[in-house]
């Protein structure tokens, strides 16, 4: 199946991220397709490229970037990004800003999308 | 299973109150989008969600975007189907007059309102998606 996946809350003081995360995981292990990730709200936090969670923690920006890697369109929502400040230019490397369009992009081309928030 | 060329049912829910965090600000954002692109769009309003329609809302000092008119205009952005759960209404004790229209019928130019649902109903709306976007 091809997913998207949805992330609405930020890094850390949620679990929203980390769920998607591991469902991707999972998802990509079953043989599914990742079509795109998209943050949104706050989610637009989860791929700062400043970073730097103590060694014991799981680095949750560099996850996404390895995902962005292996060719998963990741898309930080460009509207709720430069309302908090987030621009192309403190951002991890293999993803992109881009508009809510690509959401409604998402929505056409997978079989499933599924939000991740509070 | 892939059928792009099929139009989506598209349902965005909305349930937190409309001040106080941005989740219901934003949404809005998404669903102007989302009709943009000719889906099916179809937005409910369920627990604190429902204050988002309750006419006479003054945010002029919250120093927040003024958002809360677009929702007195979802018809002219093609935003026809809103429902409101009947039973959040009841339990945060708002009437049904107290919502605002979502806009005019342009060919009558009456009043739209939102469409008062029960969870059952709301529950068979919910299973005819292809995607549920939940704020």
């Amino acid at each position: 199946m091809k997913l998207s996946v949805v992330v609405l809350e930020g890094p850390y003081t949620h679990e929203a991220s980390d769920s998607a995360y591991n469902l991707i995981q999972a998802a990509l292990k079953k043989g599914h397709e990742i079509n795109g990730v998209f943050f949104y709200h706050d989610g637009v936090y989860n791929v700062t490229k400043f970073m730097e969670p103590p060694q014991d923690d799981r680095h949750i920006s560099r996850r996404w970037m390895e995902l962005g890697e292996k060719g998963i369109d990741i898309v930080v929502c460009i509207a709720a990004g430069l309302r908090r400040g987030i621009v192309d230019k403190i951002q991890t490397s293999n993803v992109r800003i881009s508009g809510l369009g690509q959401l409604a992009k998402m929505i056409l081309e997978s079989d499933r999308v599924i939000v991740f928030g509070d | 299973m892939n059928e792009s060329s099929e139009v989506r049912n598209v349902m965005v829910v909305v349930r937190k109150a409309p001040h106080g965090t941005i989740y219901v600000q934003e949404a809005l954002e998404v669903m102007l989008i989302v009709a943009a692109y000719s889906m099916n769009i179809s937005v409910v309003f369920l627990d604190d969600g429902v204050y988002a329609l309750k006419k006479g809302q003054d945010t002029s000092e919250l120093g927040s975007k003024p958002f809360m008119s677009a929702f007195r205009a979802l018809v002219d952005w093609e935003i026809e189907h809103v429902y409101v759960d009947r039973d959040a209404l009841k339990n945060r004790g708002i009437n049904e007059n107290e919502l605002t229209e979502i806009g005019e019928d342009e060919n009558t130019g009456e009043p739209v309102h939102p469409q008062v649902l029960s969870h059952k109903e709301i529950y068979k709306l919910m299973q005819e998606q292809h995607t549920i976007l939940s704020f």
